[in-house]
Parts: structure tokens; sequence; C-alpha cells
């Protein structure tokens, strides 16, 4: 259960660049939740997530997994708790090593880094059949670098090393904006694959408003660093695109200001 | 005749600072290319590897004791740097600087003076330029231990973060590795390495020198893109790799001693090798920009589909 409480971020206090991304969130996500969140431009959706992670500190809030408080915990500390996907699919994996030391590397996340060699034979092994899930042919290619590989693959492999310790909480912040529509489409029916097979709890940020309603059981919507639509259950269900923009000018008072998200 | 004559005579002793160079190398090769580092610290703290060893050696301590004592004064140099940059937050660059800075003062009160004579007749020391043969077969073999040591660390669970630190510093935080405290590791073996390498080359020359480690990045920049262009084409492994960027310090002094049988005056020498690593540091940077060819984009991937 991943808790946020009235979570408050400043940017560039006291100057004249002042920005409020955060304006007291809360949201509380259950075991098992795939919360998708949708918003205009500097809504607040990449901070909440960052915050999350631990990217930066807050000015005020806290927040929890699991009843244990992470608020003041350093980003390398949380990732025990954490699985994150990023936009830039070049941001997820260390290029120059191999996949399966980048899987390696996963594998250790929470634990002691000891002395032992990073690989076990058993573990290739383990690497090589969840690799062949992703049917990209990377597991031929155990000891390809990472680098070698294009985009799509990095993206699916980044998500695969996020999952494969069932976090508490995965996030993805808008991880399939910078593929193609086809590669975008893989990757998004992989991530509802391990987040239905390792009940993970999960927060999307997308900037495709089809995409927020057709994956997960909740949906919110941000507009000025505050969650304005907060919508799961049957309703979600019955959401369309339309209704989505007509709810959201009712309840912020302005029009939804993202091109991408209406024309995706 | 005379001038190859001359260069033959000289190609032991080239070969054994330039192994002991090597060494240097290697360390050099942990902060610039494992942890994408360029770490200024050195110059300064293979003095400190020759002022301790010598200034112990002539105190009657013994030849291994008193490389030890380098290899660890090496450590607490890297260890500053790192508290530099990573607690303090000053830039990798600037951090070695002013390390490096430090380490004049203090090396100039470990020497008691500009420098210190520790003459192999008197002293038991296991390299020396009296003896560049067996010299020679002594380094090789701390060459191979170092090399098979590093090979085996940077295998390791805890090897693989440190390594994954330098590659992408984002993904390691995600991945829950303590990517500060990996830097600080990272600083304080490359420079104990640097050190350790100084403790040969005071042991080797017969001297600890003040001014002996100025430009000891240049060199050792050098041998890391001499060793990358000798083996990248031979093998990928990591241990091959290692012992190339040994060989490239070899390299590098065999090409410094036929530049001196050559009559060059010797006062161009450091404008020479930092013009020919600055060439080298370019080569990649303009073959980017300027002879890449545009990718060919394949249908499902071209903008727009």
């Amino acid at each position: 259960m991943l808790e946020i409480k009235n979570i408050t971020k400043i940017f560039n206090a006291g100057t004249v660049n002042e920005k409020v991304a955060l304006d007291g969130v809360s949201l509380t996500l259950n075991d098992g939740d795939f919360v998708t969140v949708i918003g205009g431009n500097g809504a607040g959706k990449s901070t909440m997530l960052n915050a999350v992670a631990g990217t930066y500190f807050l000015d005020g809030g806290s927040i929890s997994v699991d009843g244990a408080d992470i608020t003041r915990l350093p980003e390398h500390k949380r990732a025990r708790f954490i699985g994150r996907v990023f936009q830039d699919p070049m941001m997820g994996t260390a290029a120059d090593m191999w996949i399966e030391e980048n899987m390696a590397l996963a594998n250790r996340r929470g634990m002691r880094r000891s002395l032992r060699w990073a690989i076990t034979k058993k573990e290739r092994e383990r690497y090589r059949e969840m690799l062949s899930e992703l049917e990209l042919g990377l597991e031929d290619r155990l000891s390809t670098k990472v680098g070698l590989l294009s985009g799509g693959q990095r993206q699916a492999l980044t998500l695969l090393m996020a999952a494969m310790k069932q976090p508490k909480v995965l996030l993805l912040d808008e991880h399939t904006a910078a593929l193609d529509p086809k590669t975008a489409a893989t990757v998004l029916q992989l991530s509802d694959k391990f987040i239905s097979e390792y009940k993970l709890t999960s927060l999307m940020v997308t900037h495709n408003m089809k995409d927020a309603i057709a994956h997960g059981n909740r949906l919110i919507m941000m507009n000025a660093g505050k969650i304005v639509l907060d919508i799961g259950g049957e309703e979600k269900k019955k959401l369309t695109v339309e209704k989505l923009l007509e709810l959201f000018s009712k309840s912020s008072g302005t029009e939804f200001a993202n091109d991408r998200a209406l024309l995706g | 005749m005379n001038i190859f004559s001359d260069i033959v005579n000289a190609l032991p002793g080239a070969v054994a600072q330039g192994l002991i160079w090597g060494i240097m190398a290697v360390g050099v090769f942990i902060t610039y290319k494992i942890l994408d580092i360029a770490d200024l610290t050195v110059d300064g703290s293979i003095c400190t590897g020759m002022a301790v060893c010598a200034v112990l050696m002539t105190n009657g301590v013994n030849v291994w004791v008193a490389m030890l004592c380098s290899l660890i004064a090496g450590m607490l140099t890297g260890l500053v740097t790192g508290i530099f940059h990573t607690f303090m937050g000053i830039p990798a660059i600037l951090a070695g600087i002013l390390t490096q800075l430090i380490l004049w003062s203090v090396n100039l009160k470990i020497l008691g003076g500009a420098n210190l004579a520790l003459p192999a007749r008197t002293y038991d020391v296991i390299v020396t330029l009296l003896r560049r043969e067996s010299s020679i077969f002594i380094l090789i073999a701390f060459v191979v231990v170092l090399a098979a040591l590093l090979y085996w660390f940077f295998g390791t669970e805890f090897g693989s973060a440190v390594r994954a630190t330098g590659s992408n510093i984002k993904m390691s935080r995600a991945q829950g590795i303590n990517t500060d405290f990996n830097k600080i590791f990272g600083l304080v073996l490359s420079n104990g390495i640097v050190a350790l390498s100084g403790s040969l080359l005071a042991q080797y020359s017969g001297s600890a020198d003040i001014n002996s480690g100025r430009g000891a990045i240049v060199i050792g920049l050098a041998a890391v893109i001499i060793g990358e262009a000798i083996i990248s084409k031979i093998s990928k492994n990591f241990f091959i790799h290692l012992i190339g960027v040994v060989l490239g310090g070899v390299v590098y002094y065999i090409v410094y001693q036929v530049v001196i049988c050559l009559k060059i005056d010797t006062d161009f020498l450091k404008m020479l090798s930092a013009l020919v690593v600055a060439v080298f540091l370019a080569v990649p940077y303009w073959k980017k920009k300027y002879f890449s060819k545009p990718k060919q984009l394949k249908k499902e991937e071209a903008p727009n589909a």
C-alpha cells in the first residue's frame, strides 16, 4: 500500500521563477491498484512520481509504503520498495554493460552487494526464461551490451528489471512516450502483463487519454499541482475521452491544455 | 647507426619505466573509463606514493611495508577527493585539483624538502634502473597480479555496481545502488594503485622529487588511449583490456625514448604529450560529428508512422 499524504513541492522558492509543483496532494493506493495519471504540462504528474521515488525531498507532507515512512529515505534506499521506468529509454539501463549484467544489478536491488560473483549459472537460466517472455529475442543475447539495443527493446528490458523483484510500488513515468506507436503498444501490453502477473501496485503517468482509460482500475487527473479527478470502479470502465474532457473543465474551470493528450 | 644503437640500449629502461607508468594508468583507467570521472588527484597522489616510500625506506623500513604504506596513503588522497566531490558537491575535476594542491604541501612535508635520494646501492629495493632486466620481470608479475585482482573485483556484485555507477548514475540509484559511496570507493582504489606505482617509481629512479608527478594524468590518459587502440580490435575481455592499458604505458615510454635519442629538445616533451592526448581525445568526437552517416530508419521506426 502506498500512502501519499498532503505532499507539497515548490521549485525555486522565493524567486520570480517560483513554481508550486505539488500543492497538498494526497493519494492512497491499495495493494494491486493500477492507477493511471493524466494531466496537462506542468500539472505535477512527474513531480509526484519523482517525490515517491525520492529524486528530491519534499517541502511538506509524507509518503509511506506498507505503513513504513519513507519521506526522509534517500533514493537508493527506497529502491528496495520501488521499481521505476523512465520516459527516456536510455535512462533505465546501463548502456556499457551486458543484458545479463543489467538484470543482475536489478536482481540485487535492496540487497547488500557482496564480493560474490555477480551472476550465477542458475540466475542466468532464470534471466533467459524471463527475457523469453518479452518475445523480443533478447534471451539469445545475454552478453550483448545494452547500448546496442533499440529504444523499444531497452524499455522492455527496463520494465522487466523494474518488475522482476516484485516491488511494493511500480512507477511508470510516460514510459511509452518516446517510442513509436507499435513499440509503445507492445511495451504497454507487457506492463499490463507484469502488473497483473506480479499483482503490482502501480502508478502510470501517460499523456495519452485513451491509454489512461484503457489501462488500470483507477484514473486520476492532475492540474496545477492538485488532483482534480479520481475515477475508479464501474465509472472508469464507462469513461470516454469526451466525457473525461467534460469532467476536467467542470472540476478545474479551464480547458484541458495539452494537445498531445487529445491527439494521442 | 649510432642513434639506432642508442635506442636499442635504452629499450629495457623504457620498458621498465613504461610498466611502472602503465600501473599508474590502470588507476587512471578506473576513474576515467569506469567511473567516467577525470580525476586530477593523480598528479599529487603519485608523488605521495614516491615520498612515503622514500622516507620510510631511508628510515630503515622494509620495502614491502613501505609500499603498503604508499598504497594506503594514496587511498587516503582518493578519499579526500571523493568526499570533496560527493559530500561537498564539488565538481569532480575541481575536487581533484583541490586535492592536488593540498598534496603539494603535504608531499613537501613528507619529503622534508624538494627531493630525497633513495639510492639502490644503499637500500634494499625491488626494482631499480641498475638491474633493468630483473626489474622488468618483477614489474610484469605485478601487472598480472593487479589485472587479475581487478578482473575479479569488477566481476563481483559490488564491482558491477561500481561499473553501473559510471555507466548510468540515474539508473544505478533506481536499482538501489549507493552511487556516492561507489564513486568514493573508485577514487580510493584508483589513487591507491597510482601511489603504489609511485612507490615503484621512487625505487626505480632512486629518488623522490616534488615535481615528478606533474603531468601524470596526461601520461595516464595517453596510456589508456594507446592501450585501447592496441587492444580494442583484438579482444573485449576486461583482463586483456587492463593489460592493454599497461602496454599503452610501455609504448608511450618507448616513443619517449626514441624522441630523446633523436636529440629533440626535451623541454618540448610535455607539450607534445599533451597535444597528442588532445588529438586522440578529439578523434571520437570528430568521428561522431563529421564522419557518421545518417542512420537508416526502418519503415516501422520512421517518425510519424
